[in-house]
């Protein structure tokens, strides 16, 4: 049983990360429909300011709470440049073209910040700082540690105000207008080109605060790290149903756990003929099944056109 | 083949004594040849690792040794066939994806370089290997350490370290030694992690241990909570890791975050600055295997970790000293058959007897090197510590404790001198006295040394006619 709850700790976890990072994805695609693939180097990005920051200030002789805080504070802000600069230069040009064009563009701009990122930060691992305590807690035969703890709050809290924004701000009414219906949206005042690149902004400044937890949580970086952990996200968001807030954090939540369990018992289920690398065999496996039901995923509104 | 192997010996000796009495370097050239006197001879080596992608930090490494390597030979001058040679490196990146390999493999292949060092991974190296033995392109890999690479009956596959089976065999017998009973298994499912982690497992079963669970991950994957989870619930004693640095490190970490109290063992793909780096305090005391003996106990070892660090001025990673040499293999060969044509100088790399920083490097039939040795190391306070050497030829262990002697000698020699300037001229008769002294001890113990290289021979010899 503590084996169990331990592997649903760890799917925990892995599944909030993999949330915070949909919640970007699903924000941008609520709005102009568009999978933004360079949202996965975003994140990294915002790890690596963090750890250069970070880093330095903590050399500098600055206490280590607050060099964090000052970390997340200038990833936070590069990230959200990065995002507006992406639209501005890769997206906002193609607004109306194909929609296929936009989606190449999008991988294009994925692999131009993987490089730019190995250009600055060279293509050694680098070592996140230790930003908080190492404090273990164990409860019921299984560990955890305080950085567990602080990522599932932070991600949770971190959708909550996602939702807020949405739902009860002006903002929020015109970009749910905006997703609605672009060209009626701009007749009734709404303008448009500001409320995406809105939705651009808020989106990376979530995918900094995901990619300072997952330095923290990991403590290694890599300017490749955002390409697999991006891919995971957006299998997220579709599961849970992408353009719904909601939805991505509970798609993440869900495929985290999954994962977990499916490198805890794949080998036991199958008598050992699938080994635990299977394991993200058992989250396309689900994944499948949802689509094949729930072809908008779990939480996916039926907008015909968008989904 | 007896006479073969003294000549080994004598040659051996002879170097040593060379070395001994300072380091006596070959006669350089004594000026650059007259300008448009000789026509030049462009070689091209290709050199292949991965760029890119979580082991860009090794390939770069790899690159670091292959362009030293170049870069002192051109300095040197070599001459091929009358006319004066200049190596040019075509450095391609293969990304460790196995795919990648074949095709940068068809781009030398293509381009028609002399020679190819590589590539790192043993993923990509064999199935490259076979594009270039189409080619008839000698090919020497510094790193690719799985055993099928050179049993596929390629003419043109080399390799200059120990392969996998003598490392998965050493690894169990240091296990047996620690005191395990019970052992997991983690790999990373590419050709090396998987090679090693079947050679560990079938020298800890052979030995008793037993294997309480395998799992495995990726060469991509951070995160290893799910895996490490089961291995808990086993209790295993010792967890063992085929793969790479990228992976071990955080591993470690996750097994301390977890409560798992096992050690972690592992090959030389975790036996890096990087995985200390990875791994933080997790890493301490735990242990990893490499190839060859440490760079500090060989004799060409520090110099060139100090060349290494100066042209470079970061550490070595792992694989660079391996690379250097498979590069001077290549060119020595060359310089033997008298020709940059790969089908002229192909049997000359079979049979070279070159005396690299890393070993005396000499092929078997398959292309192995001979006698490899495997050392074990502990991860002590940051820092890799050198602890024992497994297998490997008698003759390179008794080397490394003849130089530990000469060094002996020579710092009592220093000391001597030192006492006598120290004592002023009254005592210079008497210091010379004590330095003759020393001097002849000095030499007992250089003349004990090269017995035990005699002798050491004479057991490999024995040993090779045993079998």
């Amino acid at each position: 049983m503590d084996i169990f709850l331990q592997q649903i700790i760890n799917g925990l976890v892995q599944g909030s990360i993999y949330a915070l990072v949909a919640l970007g994805y699903t924000m941008v695609y609520g709005i102009m429909g568009l999978i933004n693939f360079a949202h996965g180097e975003v994140v990294m990005i915002g790890t690596l300011v963090t750890i250069t920051v970070a880093g330095s200030l903590i050399k500098a002789g600055m206490p280590v709470a607050l060099a964090g805080l000052a970390g997340l504070m200038a990833a936070v802000l590069v990230c959200m440049a990065l995002g507006w600069a992406l639209e501005r230069v890769a997206y906002r040009p193609l607004r109306n073209a194909p929609r296929l064009t936009p989606l190449i563009t999008a991988i294009g701009m994925s692999i131009v910040l993987q490089n730019l990122a190995m250009m600055i930060w060279g293509r050694n691992y680098l070592t996140f700082p230790a930003l908080l305590p190492k404090i273990d807690f164990e409860f019921a035969g299984a560990n955890f540690t305080a950085i567990q703890i602080i990522i599932v709050l932070v991600s949770a809290a971190t959708m909550g105000g996602l939702l807020l924004l949405v739902y009860r701000t002006k903002l929020g009414m015109a970009m749910r207008a905006t997703a609605q219906n672009p060209a009626v949206a701009s007749l009734m005042g709404v303008n448009i080109n500001r409320v995406i690149a809105a939705a651009f902004v808020i989106g990376s400044a979530l995918g900094a605060v995901a990619g300072v937890m997952v330095g923290a949580y990991y403590e290694i970086a890599h300017y490749q790290m955002g390409f697999m952990l991006g891919l995971k996200a957006f299998t997220a968001a579709v599961l849970g149903g992408i353009g719904n807030l909601a939805g991505a954090m509970l798609g993440g939540i869900l495929l985290g756990i999954i994962e977990a369990l499916g490198a805890g018992y794949i080998g036991d289920l199958t008598g050992g003929f699938l080994g635990s690398h299977y394991q993200d065999i058992f989250a396309f496996v689900v994944l499948i099944v949802v689509l094949m039901f729930k072809p908008s995923g779990l939480f996916g509104e039926k907008t015909g056109d968008r989904a | 083949m007896q006479a073969r192997l003294s000549v080994v010996a004598l040659s051996v000796a002879a170097a040593f004594a060379l070395s001994a009495c300072g380091q006596k370097e070959e006669p350089k050239p004594v000026a650059a040849p007259a300008p448009a006197a000789k026509p030049e001879v462009v070689v091209k080596l290709g050199h292949v690792a991965p760029m890119t992608g979580p082991q860009a930090h090794l390939g770069k490494d790899n690159e670091n040794g292959a362009v030293l390597a170049v870069e002192e030979l051109n300095a040197k001058g070599m001459e091929i066939g009358g006319a004066k040679v200049k190596f040019v490196l075509v450095n391609e990146d293969d990304a460790a994806d196995p795919k990648q390999g074949a095709i940068v493999a068809q781009k030398l292949v293509d381009a028609k370089v002399n020679g190819v060092i590589g590539h790192l991974n043993s993923g990509t190296t064999i199935p490259a290997s076979k594009l270039y033995a189409d080619a008839g392109i000698p090919q020497i890999s510094g790193s690719a350490t799985n055993p099928k690479y050179t049993q596929q009956g390629f003419a043109t596959a080399f390799r200059v370290m120990a392969n996998d089976v003598q490392q998965g065999k050493s690894l169990g017998e240091f296990a047996v030694k620690q005191g395990v009973k019970t052992v997991a298994i983690v790999d990373d499912r590419t050709a090396y992690g998987q090679g090693l982690a079947d050679e560990f497992r079938k020298a800890a079963e052979a030995a008793g241990i037993k294997v309480v669970a395998s799992e495995y991950t990726t060469d991509k994957a951070t995160d290893f909570k799910a895996i490490l989870t089961k291995i808990k619930s086993t209790k295993a004693e010792l967890v063992f890791f085929g793969g790479m640095d990228a992976q071990g490190g955080p591993m470690a970490k996750q097994m301390k975050e977890l409560g798992i109290k096992a050690r972690f063992l592992g090959g030389d793909g975790i036996c890096t600055p990087e995985f200390m780096k990875l791994g933080g305090p997790a890493t301490e005391g735990q242990f990893c295997s490499l190839p060859g003996m440490p760079l500090e106990k060989l004799a060409k070892g520090p110099a060139f970790r100090e060349k290494f660090t100066k042209k470079f001025g970061g550490e070595i990673q792992l694989y660079a000293p391996y690379v250097y040499d498979a590069v001077m293999v290549m060119a020595d060969s060359m310089q033997r058959a008298d020709s940059v044509d790969p089908v002229k100088f192909l049997p000359a790399v079979g049979k070279t007897k070159y005396d690299g920083v890393t070993a005396m490097i000499e092929f078997d039939a398959l292309g192995d090197l001979k006698g490899g040795a495997i050392s074990i190391y502990k991860y002590t306070a940051g820092k890799l510590e050198y602890v024992e050497t497994l297998g490997g030829s008698p003759l390179d262990a008794a080397k490394a404790d003849l130089k530990e002697a000469v060094a002996d000698v020579k710092d009592a020699a220093k000391a001597v001198a030192g006492a006598a300037t120290a004592v002023g001229k009254e005592a210079v008769g008497e210091a010379k006295e004590a330095a003759k002294a020393a001097a002849e001890a000095g030499k007992d113990v250089v003349k004990a040394g090269a017995a035990a290289v005699k002798d050491a021979a004479e057991a490999t010899k024995a040993a090779a006619e045993k079998k």
